[in-house]
């Protein structure tokens, strides 16, 4: 069967919710931060979809936005490690369930 | 116009100015008080004297000096006064009274604590009454009228120790208050039916045509209100009953106020509004003069006979004073104003005579007053004893040589021309017979006879109470001279007709009816008294021979015809009753409204402080409550856990996401 683009777009829909679960549900921070990226790769399987969809030829634009996602999701990442390095050295724990201090 | 119309007022405002001066002073300082009430006198005298001059240049002579005293929007309210006959001769009348009495004070008020506030009041009486006289306006001469009443007042009851004299003060008041009030209505009746209160005006005033024609019928209802306040300030009947207590007051006081001036000024006020009583007349006869005449008869007749049962010699003279007035009164009525202001002014001198000798003999008797304790003082008080004789002759009516007596023949004269009736005449006939007989009465219990308790160490009064005895009673009789019909000046000078000398008018028919009705009169006083006191040996003098005769009728005279319990019984128990009335309306009736809306207003408080506590307070905690509770509703969102809030992102966006699909 032909890939028509509702499917990539399903596709798409369901690894974001997916990732928002992963990062709704966990309890560790870097899952948290697993199920971010799961999201940001959902957005870039959208882009290249519509553009492989799109009336042909054409620049790959969608391509090239899904490249400097990647790029900066991998920034984003590194940024988010960082943070949990240091929460780790200041609460022992990775656990986000136990970083209530701002309740209120 | 002479300087002097224009200065009158300095007349009676030299005394009241002399008296605000004394009351400012120390009452240590006796002789400065003296000095300046005899000085104020002594100027009254000379300014009156020079008023009286001008008048006697032409017959019906009347100056009137008016100005405005105040507007109130168009309305002018004008006052002045006025210098004619009447006037001058009541003043120089009164400032001589005045200045012998003033001079009689010094040694009869010698010992008393209260030496100048008496001269203030004297002068302030004086000043007063002397206002009273050249008053044009009847505004002012109420004014004055009121000020006479309030001197009189404060000089009844002048020893404020005494319980007695401060109930005879406010008895005096409160009586003359009555008849005040019926001459306060009559002069708002006549400014409404006038519309003026200026007696003389170039033509308007109220006493001249236009203003009389302009009242009409209700003339004679305005005359008798203003007689109501001559009845009450005259002692008349029935407003009399003031006068005998007013007694209480010390005995100079009695003479100037209650003899020869204040209560004249009732006779004057008639005789000053005469035209308004005499309006419209028929025959010389209004309605309102028959009032007078039949009010004047009444107190004439009534006051000689409760005279003949008192025992007190003050109270004799007082009774005395009431009964002449009354003629006075009757002799206006019956159309003899210028005879009844002659007995007037005679009467002023004469009873202000037999006052201060009643004030020598008390002095002499060291403050004895009832005649029963006396006697035989002729010999130990001779001066006293003559200048009484001349004054009890000059009462009595004896003529030729006393003056009361030609004044009295002038009143009878008048009396018999009267058309509506002879009544008058022979009840005042009668008065002259019983004049005669209480004042013989008087003597010979006080100077004949026997000496008995207070008699003993009596002696005669000091030269500063004689003196103006004697100064009186030489008054007396010269003043006998201008009032003989054979040179009947002061008759021309009142009335304003020419005075002729005539000899021949000396001697005439009523003269010897009088006369003989004199000498009757004295006769039987001799005869019921005169055994009585030759024959008395005890210390009192037994029974009055008159109790003896007649016990029911002396009791009913002695008791002073029981007017005074009557008033009490009737008129005082009704004006309690009302005060009880009032009393009781005010302390349950009107002071319950009060409270019962001050009730209200608790009932309010209570209202609003519930109100307040219960349903705002409540309302408040609620509502804090209920917003204390959202707040911890909402703290609680505030979990602080990153996935929390990463959820509720979610669900926002997710909701944004419907939203614009199902508006799309």
């Amino acid at each position: 069967m032909t890939p028509t683009l509702q499917l990539f777009l399903v596709v798409s829909a369901a690894l974001f919710c997916i990732g928002l679960l992963a990062a709704l549900s966990r309890r560790h921070a870097i899952f948290i931060l697993i199920g971010i990226e799961m999201m940001l790769a959902a957005a870039n399987l959208n882009f290249v979809a519509f553009w492989r969809f799109s009336p042909q030829p054409q620049p790959p634009i969608g391509v090239m936005v899904a490249i400097f996602s990647i790029a900066i999701a991998a920034a984003e990442a590194a940024v988010g490690l960082a943070l949990v390095i240091a929460i780790y050295r200041h609460y022992r724990t990775t656990n986000v369930d136990q970083l209530d201090q701002l309740q209120g | 116009m002479s300087w002097i119309v224009t200065s009158l007022w300095l007349i009676p405002a030299v005394p009241l100015a002399a008296s605000l001066i004394i009351l400012s002073l120390a009452s240590s300082r006796r002789s400065a008080a003296v000095a300046l009430a005899i000085i104020g006198q002594i100027a009254a005298l000379a300014l009156s004297i020079s008023a009286f001059l001008p008048t006697l240049q032409a017959p019906g002579y009347r100056s009137v000096h008016n100005f405005t005293w105040f507007t109130f929007g168009e309305q002018a309210l004008r006052i002045g006064w006025v210098l004619d006959p009447l006037a001058a001769a009541m003043l120089v009348m009164i400032a001589l009274v005045g200045l012998c009495i003033f001079v009689f004070s010094v040694g009869y008020m010698a010992d008393d604590k209260n030496f100048t506030r008496f001269f203030a009041y004297l002068s302030f009486f004086s000043g007063a009454m002397l206002g009273v006289v050249i008053a044009n306006s009847l505004l002012l001469l109420f004014v004055f009228w009121e000020l006479v009443g309030l001197a009189s007042y404060l000089l009844i009851g002048f020893w404020i120790h005494k319980p007695s004299a401060a109930a005879a003060a406010k008895k005096a008041f409160i009586t003359t208050r009555i008849g005040d009030l019926g001459f306060f209505v009559g002069i708002l009746w006549l400014y409404g039916g006038s519309g003026t209160l200026l007696f003389y005006d170039g033509g308007n005033g109220c006493l001249e045509p236009a203003g009389l024609l302009a009242l009409g019928a209700s003339g004679t209802f305005v005359a008798l209100l203003i007689f109501c306040g001559a009845v009450g300030k005259s002692g008349q009947f029935p407003l009399h009953v003031w006068l005998p207590d007013a007694m209480e007051g010390p005995t100079p006081v009695s003479a100037l106020i209650h003899a020869a001036t204040m209560v004249a000024a009732g006779v004057f006020l008639v005789a000053r509004v005469y035209p308004l009583f005499s309006f419209g007349a028929i025959d010389g006869v209004t309605p309102s003069l028959i009032v007078v005449v039949s009010i004047g008869a009444i107190t004439a007749l009534m006051a000689s006979l409760i005279a003949l049962g008192q025992f007190d010699i003050k109270r004799i003279l007082a009774y005395s004073t009431v009964s002449q007035l009354g003629l006075m009164m009757v002799s206006l009525g019956v159309g003899g104003v210028a005879a009844g202001m002659m007995h007037l002014i005679a009467h002023g001198f004469f009873k202000a005579l037999l006052f201060l000798g009643a004030g020598s003999v008390i002095h002499g008797c060291h403050q004895e007053q009832d005649i029963r304790k006396m006697g035989g003082l002729r010999s130990l008080m001779p001066i006293s004893f003559l200048t009484y004789a001349i004054g009890m002759m000059t009462l009595s009516g004896v003529p030729f040589f006393f003056s009361g007596g030609w004044t009295k023949e002038e009143i009878l004269h008048a009396t018999a021309h009267w058309h509506v009736s002879h009544i008058p005449h022979y009840l005042m006939l009668a008065g002259v017979v019983l004049t005669a007989l209480y004042m013989t009465r008087q003597m010979i219990y006080i100077f004949f006879g026997n000496r008995r308790a207070a008699s003993e160490h009596a002696h005669e009064s000091p030269p500063a109470m004689t003196m103006p005895l004697i100064v009186l009673a030489i008054c007396s009789i010269a003043f006998s001279v201008v009032l003989t019909p054979a040179w009947p000046w002061l008759h021309g000078y009142l009335t304003g007709e020419p005075a002729h000398f005539d000899i021949a008018l000396l001697v005439q028919p009523m003269l010897f009816v009088s006369l003989a009705l004199v000498a009757a009169g004295i006769g039987l006083g001799f005869v019921m008294y005169g055994k009585a006191g030759q024959e008395n040996r005890h210390r009192t003098a037994e029974t009055d021979p008159l109790e003896h005769a007649q016990p029911a009728l002396f009791h009913f005279l002695e008791n002073k015809m029981w007017l005074d319990e009557i008033y009490d019984r009737t008129v005082v128990a009704w004006s309690r009753m009302a005060a009880r009335i009032s009393d009781w309306m005010d302390r349950h009736f009107w002071d319950g409204l009060v409270r019962g809306f001050a009730g209200l207003g608790q009932l309010f408080g209570i209202f609003s402080a519930n109100f307040d506590e219960r349903g705002i307070n409540v309302g408040v905690d609620e509502t804090m409550t209920g917003a204390r509770g959202l707040g911890r509703v909402m703290s609680a969102w505030h979990s602080g856990q990153i996935q929390t809030y990463l959820g509720m992102i979610a669900v926002g966006m997710l909701a944004l996401l419907i939203l614009y699909a199902w508006l799309a």
